[in-house]
This record gives structure tokens, C-alpha cells and sequence, in this order.
């Protein structure tokens, strides 16, 4: 595990942040779609701190992989759920990690099956670096420099918790 | 020293899905939380994703069935896979060419999965032995012996209606003897726990060792369809009916239909239960079949998220176990 974090302190920060950044819109309010898992745990922070009309929605992208061929099915698959129309709303999307960008390409892919958003906003705990695809954070809590050997996983939901360790260790 | 299971690959995984028998209950369960994923995809505007794009699954159909063939047409395209619908009673065997030879030529063109239905049993696990490693075969139906994915979507559909398996008493009703469908149910349901599994049918309708398989049988209706929670009708075929096993279609209604009436005997909240196509009045009367307890529609509904699970449970077995990014 890694030295403790202030995770409120960190919240606050990126609610501070995604509330300036969606300052301008006029259109209706963002809606919020976390990650699963851990961008979930992520998303019920900040969309507690928002106050979000809208339930939370989740996405569990195991179908939309650009990796199956070469890791097969996800054990876990938890149903996505969007509460909500897509169409034309401004969505504020929460991962915990960005790292290479595969997810978040498949999680965009997976909600344009949903309908066709206003914009997509992204928000992440933490951005380790080492993107693949050009995807960036419009938010990010905190960065963090790993080795491409190592991992790093948020566990939760209560408490949070950061933790990095060699890969397929 | 446990046997290998053919169907399942060196990691345990779901390689080919040919039978419930000798699956173990987590397996089982796999496929149903997989199903349940699947099942939100009607929800979006778009209903596929993209797992098995560039793959070609052949609905190979010796023995005709629109129903069943739709539904793992519908499933492989949700899935984005190229499907190709060969019915083999009317196409190359017709003209001599023997079945491995219409195999061989259906994997020269690079296809990766085949759902079989046969009238003999034992068919697909045969087609299974003869194809190539990359290929999955997945039982839509061989002779008396099983239907398996028919199975799992009916334990979807229980599961959807009643949660729990293992408080559940489940009657299956009809003609158990030449039902692969009700096989296939009675490994499923008594793998998954449920607490009893009945048949319920004439002597003439009933497999002589039934009770091997670890379920208690009735010859009444009424008395087998008390206090049960699970009531499964099974399609009678005509056949039956002219191969002398039962007096006439009017006294098997008399005496196995589920009416009103009888549906009485079972808890005020059971649910009834049908493979598939119904005959109203033989096995089950139109106001049961139509009525509030009747879940026949979710059943076909539930098909296309079990078939999905299956088909990509057994396609990701394939593949060699590599690291993923986030």
C-alpha cells in the first residue's frame, strides 16, 4: 500500500475543478457515468460533491475490449447501466486509473451505442502516464510516475485505497 | 481421479458447450451472471457490441427449427459476428457429400464456431471430436440426448422470477422420455441446488431409470404439482401420439394439461413454464399460457442473452492468457 492519501482533499479538488469546467453549460445539467469498478467508487465521490440531479450510471466495458482476442471473457462482467437518455447530455466520465487510454476508448464506444452525447467530459483519479491512444484527462486527481512493470489499483469502496506491485505478481 | 471434461480447455474454461452433464455448478452460474450482462444490451439504441466482430459462427441445422435457429442467428449478431445459416437435411448431404467432408469444407472457409442441431443424439459431441482446435461447437439440440443452452435460459428465467435455487420445488411435466429439453433441465436445475426436481407423466411418457438422476417422479398431476414453485410444461410431438404411447391428445389434456384448475394445486405464486412451440389444449390451456404466471415470453426473451453468454464464453477459451491495459 502506498503512504496514506487524503482522499477527501483530493475529491474536493477534482469536484472543484469539474465544477468550473461545466460552469458554462446552459443546455441542461451532467450526468455522471463511473467506471466499473473502481471508477464507480471514484463517481459516487464526485457526484455526491456536485450534487448531480441524475442517478449515477455505470459502465462495465468487458464487451467492448479491444483485448478479447487475446484475453478471452471477463469472469466478472457486471451489467452497464445508464439511468438516463444519453442524447445530447454533457457526461462526465470517471475512471480511476488512465493509463494506456484503451478503456476509455472502449467506454466511448460503448456509450455512442447508448446515443450521441453533447460531450464527454473525463475525469481521473489518477493518470500514471504511458497512453497508447490520444485520450486525455480533463480532470485528473493526482499523477502518479510508475515503471512499466508496475501496477496500480484503487481499492474500495470503503476505505479507498491505493496499492502499486509488479505486474503478474 | 476426476475425469477431463471434453467440453472445458486445459484452464477449465468453457471450450465447447455440448451438455450440462458433469459441469460444475460455478460453471453453470458463470453462465448465467454472463447472460444477466448481456441481457441490458437491448437497452441501448444500438443492440450489439462488439466482442466477436470478425468471427463467423455457422448455424449448422440437420433438423429444422426456426425458433431455435433465430435466436442463435440473433445472439451471434448482437455479438457482431457473420453468421451463416446452412440447413444441412436440404443442402450438400442431400447430394452425397458426407459430414466431415461438409465440415472440412465449412472450415477451409475459416469459420469459428458451429451451432449444431442433429435428430441423433451424440451428434454434436461427434462434430466436436472432428473439427479444428480453433473451432467452438455448441448443441442446439441432438435426438433425445440434449439441449443445453434451452436449459440454462430456463434457469435464467427461474433465477429472474424466484432469485434463490435452492428453496425451489420444480415440477417438469410431459413427455420426459423423449425430451432432450427436459434432460438438459434436470442436470441443470439439480446442479444449481434446487431443492426437488418432479417429473410428472404417464408410465409410457417416462425413461426407466429416471430416478437416477435425482429427481422424485409422479404419475398424477395433481399430486406432483403441489406446493411446487417452478412448473415446466414440455411440448408434445404428434408423433406420440400415433406411435401408440398415449391414448389421444383429448385424454392427455384430461389428465396432464395444466388448466386453471390444476394450476391451483401448485403456490399462488408459481410460474409455468414452456420449451416451446405450444400446443394450446394438448399440454396446456390457452388462459394458463396467456395468463399472469405464464413466463413463456421472457423465456424466449432470456434465449438471446444465454446464447450470448455461451457463444463467448466458448469463443474466449481460445485465447492465450496475455496482460491487459487500462
Amino acid at each position: 500500500m502506498m503512504q496514506q492519501i487524503n482522499f477527501d482533499q483530493v475529491f474536493d479538488d477534482m469536484a472543484a475543478k469539474l465544477k468550473a469546467q461545466t460552469a458554462h453549460i446552459t443546455t441542461g445539467t451532467p450526468v455522471m457515468i463511473g467506471i466499473h469498478s473502481g471508477g464507480v467508487w471514484v463517481a459516487e465521490q464526485l457526484h455526491k460533491r456536485l450534487g448531480l440531479r441524475d442517478p449515477l450510471g455505470h459502465l462495465d466495458i468487458s464487451f467492448y475490449r479491444d483485448d478479447f482476442t487475446r484475453i478471452g471473457m471477463n469472469p466478472q462482467v457486471k451489467p452497464s447501466h445508464l439511468p438516463f437518455n444519453v442524447d445530447d447530455r454533457h457526461i462526465i466520465l470517471v475512471d480511476d486509473v488512465l493509463h494506456t487510454g484503451r478503456t476509455i476508448r472502449a467506454a466511448l464506444n460503448e456509450i455512442f451505442d447508448y446515443g450521441r452525447p453533447a460531450a464527454v467530459l473525463l475525469a481521473a483519479l489518477i493518470d500514471r502516464g504511458g497512453r497508447e491512444l490520444p485520450i486525455e484527462a480533463n480532470v485528473v486527481g493526482m499523477r502518479i510516475e510508475l515503471q512499466s512493470d508496475q501496477n496500480i489499483k484503487l481499492k474500495g469502496p470503503t476505505p479507498l485505497s491505493l496499492h502499486i506491485a509488479e505486474k503478474d505478481k | 481421479m476426476s475425469v477431463k471434461n471434453f467440453q472445458l480447455d486445459d484452464q477449465g474454461r468453457l471450450r465447447h458447450f455440448l451438455t450440462i452433464e458433469g459441469l460444475k455448478r460455478q460453471m453453470l452460474v458463470d453462465i448465467l451472471d454472463t447472460a444477466e450482462s448481456f441481457s441490458g444490451v437491448v437497452d441501448q439504441a444500438v443492440k450489439k457490441v462488439p466482442l466477436l466482430r470478425g468471427k463467423t459462427v455457422v448455424n449448422l441445422f440437420f433438423e429444422s427449427s426456426t425458433r431455435t435457429r433465430t435466436t442463435f442467428e440473433l445472439a451471434a449478431k448482437r455479438l457482431s459476428a457473420d453468421v451463416l445459416n446452412i440447413n444441412v437435411a436440404v443442402s450438400a448431404t442431400t447430394k452425397g457429400e458426407t459430414l466431415l467432408d461438409t465440415l472440412h469444407n465449412l472450415q477451409a472457409m475459416h469459420c469459428d464456431m458451429f451451432v449444431v442441431r442433429h435428430a441423433e443424439s451424440g451428434a454434436a459431441h461427434f462434430i466436436a471430436r472432428h473439427v479444428a482446435p480453433h473451432i467452438s461447437v455448441i448443441n442446439a439440440g441432438d435426438g433425445r440426448h440434449a439441449h443445453p443452452t434451452q436449459a440454462m435460459l430456463d434457469a435464467f428465467t427461474i433465477r429472474r422470477c424466484k432469485g434463490d435455487f435452492y428453496p425451489l420445488n420444480v415440477a417438469i411435466v410431459g413427455d420426459i422420455l423423449h425430451s432432450r429439453v427436459a434432460r438438459s433441465q434436470i442436470h441443470a436445475l439439480t446442479t444449481l441446488g434446487v431443492n426437488e426436481v418432479r417429473v410428472i407423466a404417464p408410465k409410457t411418457l417416462l425413461p426407466k431409470d429416471v430416478e437416477t438422476l435425482g429427481v422424485h417422479v409422479y404419475h398424477d398431476l395433481k399430486q406432483g404439482l403441489r406446493d411446487v414453485d417452478v412448473i415446466i410444461m414440455l411440448r408434445l410431438q404428434n408423433e406420440r401420439m400415433q406411435g401408440q404411447l398415449l391414448p389421444s391428445e383429448h385424454e392427455y389434456f384430461q389428465l396432464y394439461g395444466l388448466t386453471e384448475d390444476t394450476l391451483a394445486y401448485a403456490k399462488p405464486d408459481a410460474i409455468v413454464m414452456h420449451p416451446g412451440p405450444i400446443n394450446r389444449g394438448v399440454e396446456i390451456d390457452s388462459q394458463v399460457a396467456d395468463g399472469p404466471r405464464s413466463v413463456i415470453l421472457q423465456q424466449v426473451t432470456h434465449g438471446t442473452a444465454v446464447r450470448m453468454a455461451v457463444m463467448s464464453m466458448c469463443m474466449g477459451s481460445h485465447i492465450k492468457a496475455e496482460g491487459s491495459t487500462a
